[in-house]
């Protein structure tokens, strides 16, 4: 509930805020006149085309674009950690981020042309997923996916993906290197309406699937024999997961890049706060990804204005210290961080 | 082998004689290579996970905590296989939590949690958990190994009172002497002998699959056994050594 409100208020703060001179009012009144038809304001005059563009056209989507990708990443991270069942595991651990980066990098490096005319978010996207089904092809034993082959071959495979990533980067024209760093280090900036297409469907149905699945989620956390006897299919709910956490994180990291922090720790922030119960934990993590994604990023265009700071950077920087004082604090135990 | 409905089967033998792998057979986690496992005259494989898991509890040696739950939420999940996959808790599935928690020692658990208890509360949360399933069937894999010995007699007489049938592999022979109905010995994966516990632990039987001298302490209706290192000749200690 707090979490819903403060996210509609973020998103009329981080209207307000930029080069553009907009009062808080008038970036309630475009946010709220392009959806709601007839609202007096709109035509009176009052505000003028520029303040119209800068809020509708660049600043609404990427604060939207972000809270997408936080809420996104942090309910692929919450998955991913029950499915292999480790508390360090993110939504990259399957190597993702590191497909999607060469995929990126080899647009930015070799150009659209190269790679017959793929742009760089489909590139990202294609190169996310043909990491993920190598990760779980090399997975695969006996018809099972063992959590802890998972990890090992995503980790290895990540490594070996980096490896390429930083080689192109290396050799290529030092002017691509800043594109390249936005993008390995994740970014909002370059947010359309249309690019928010793809992770708004992702998030729909995995919030839904999830909270379906909400329960058995719980049975899964206590081991795949206890699963099995409490009537669910370990394996099977495991490969769900899988896929539903890959094409997730997949398309935020097409359109937004590689934003680190945010699918590790708000999950555990969440556990923290409400308990390891998915039932109430996932909301919590949705919402908080979300609003600890738009804060982030409204910081990330003021503190260093005009400059803009990676996107990446911020959540890090921002967000660690952050989790390690609440990890302090008393309650922590609910998260598994009592031992 | 059969388990007469309401009764409590002991099994029995030497580690790696199969009394997990027998038992696993039941609730699901491995298929056996010949034979059938069958409930109520059903065959469990036919079963639906969920099916199965409202027909036979398991009470596991442990389980991992690396997200932890609390008492109280680890004893709901017992009712998970009795929910449509989203649903509330409801009064009814509350009730029934209480009183496993009650039944097992544990009610003034229940929001403290897992990693932060002893062993032997954890063993009686998993024993709450399985109780939470009301099944017909309750399977116990070592349910006393971390308990001291009062609470393996509440545990044994908490299962006794139990309305269900009740399969357990058990490593203590006094303790499946005193609480079970009928026993298996299980050596190297075959059915050695079974029957009521005291006919059939007898001396012979116990040096031949176990290795160890037993003798018979108390009257033969309940025996109590104590026992010793087999000599390593085969003679028992008892007599006077060999030179």
């Amino acid at each position: 509930m707090f979490l819903t409100v403060a996210i509609c208020a973020l998103i009329v703060v981080s209207g307000a805020v930029g080069s553009v001179q907009v009062s808080l009012r008038e970036a309630g009144q475009i946010v709220v006149g392009h959806m709601v038809p007839g609202m007096p304001w709109m035509s009176d005059g009052s505000l003028t085309q520029l303040q119209d563009q800068a809020v509708w056209q660049f600043r609404l989507p990427r604060t939207l674009l972000a809270a997408l990708a936080g809420a996104g990443l942090a309910l692929a991270g919450a998955l991913m950690q029950v499915t292999v069942r480790n508390p360090l595991a993110e939504p990259y651990i399957l190597g993702v981020s590191s497909g999607a980066s060469v995929g990126a990098v080899l647009v930015i490096v070799a150009g659209s042309a190269a790679l017959g005319g793929l742009s760089l978010n489909a590139a990202a996207f294609a190169g996310a997923l043909a990491a993920c089904l190598a990760v779980a092809m090399l997975a695969r034993k006996n018809g099972t996916l063992s959590p802890t082959r998972m990890i090992l071959a995503g980790v290895a495979l990540g490594t070996l993906l980096s490896s390429v990533t930083s080689y192109l980067t290396i050799s290529t024209d030092a002017q691509n290197v800043v594109s390249v760093l936005f993008f390995l280090l994740g970014s909002v900036s370059a947010a359309t309406m249309t690019s928010l297409i793809g992770p708004t469907i992702a998030l729909i149905v995995s919030c839904l699937v999830a909270a379906l699945l909400a329960r058995s989620l719980n049975v899964l956390m206590t081991g795949d024999e206890s699963a099995i006897s409490l009537g669910v299919n370990a394996t099977r709910l495991r490969g769900l997961l899988l896929i539903m956490a890959s094409l997730l994180t997949g398309t935020v990291v097409s359109v937004a890049g590689g934003i680190g922090f945010v699918g590790l720790v708000v999950p555990h922030i969440a556990r923290i706060i409400v308990g390891a119960d998915h039932r109430r934990m996932l909301p919590v993590t949705v919402l908080g990804g979300a609003a600890f994604l738009m804060m982030a990023d409204l910081l990330a265009r003021t503190i260093a204005a005009p400059t803009e700071i990676p996107l990446g950077i911020l959540t890090a920087f921002v967000g660690a210290p952050f989790f390690l004082w609440l990890m302090r604090q008393g309650g922590a135990e609910k998260a598994g961080f009592g031992r | 082998m059969t388990a007469e409905s309401g009764s409590v089967v002991g099994l029995v033998g030497p580690n790696g004689s199969g009394k997990s792998t027998l038992l696993r057979t039941l609730y699901r986690a491995v298929t056996p290579r010949r034979g059938t496992v069958h409930v109520d005259g059903q065959d469990v494989r036919a079963l639906t996970g969920r099916q199965a898991a409202r027909t036979v509890a398991v009470m596991l040696q442990d389980s991992p905590t690396d997200f932890d739950l609390s008492v109280e939420e680890t004893v709901m999940l017992g009712r998970a296989p009795h929910h449509a996959t989203f649903g509330r808790d409801t009064p009814e599935d509350l009730r029934i939590v209480d009183d496993a928690m009650a039944r097992t020692e544990i009610a003034e658990l229940a929001d403290r949690m897992i990693a932060t208890l002893s062993g032997g509360q954890r063993q009686r949360v998993m024993l709450a958990r399985a109780l939470a399933q009301q099944t017909p069937v309750l399977v116990l894999d070592e349910p006393s190994n971390h308990l001291d010995i009062a609470h393996q007699h509440e545990l044994m007489s908490a299962v006794r009172g139990l309305n269900g049938t009740v399969i357990a592999a058990l490593h203590d022979l006094n303790l499946a002497t005193q609480y079970c109905d009928s026993v298996v010995v299980l050596a190297e994966g075959r059915v050695v002998a079974l029957g009521p516990p005291a006919q059939v632990f007898t001396p012979d039987l116990i040096r031949i699959t176990f290795g160890v001298d037993a003798r018979i302490l108390g009257d033969a209706e309940e025996p109590v056994f104590a026992f010793r290192r087999l000599d390593p000749v085969g003679a028992s200690t008892d007599q006077v050594p060999h030179e």
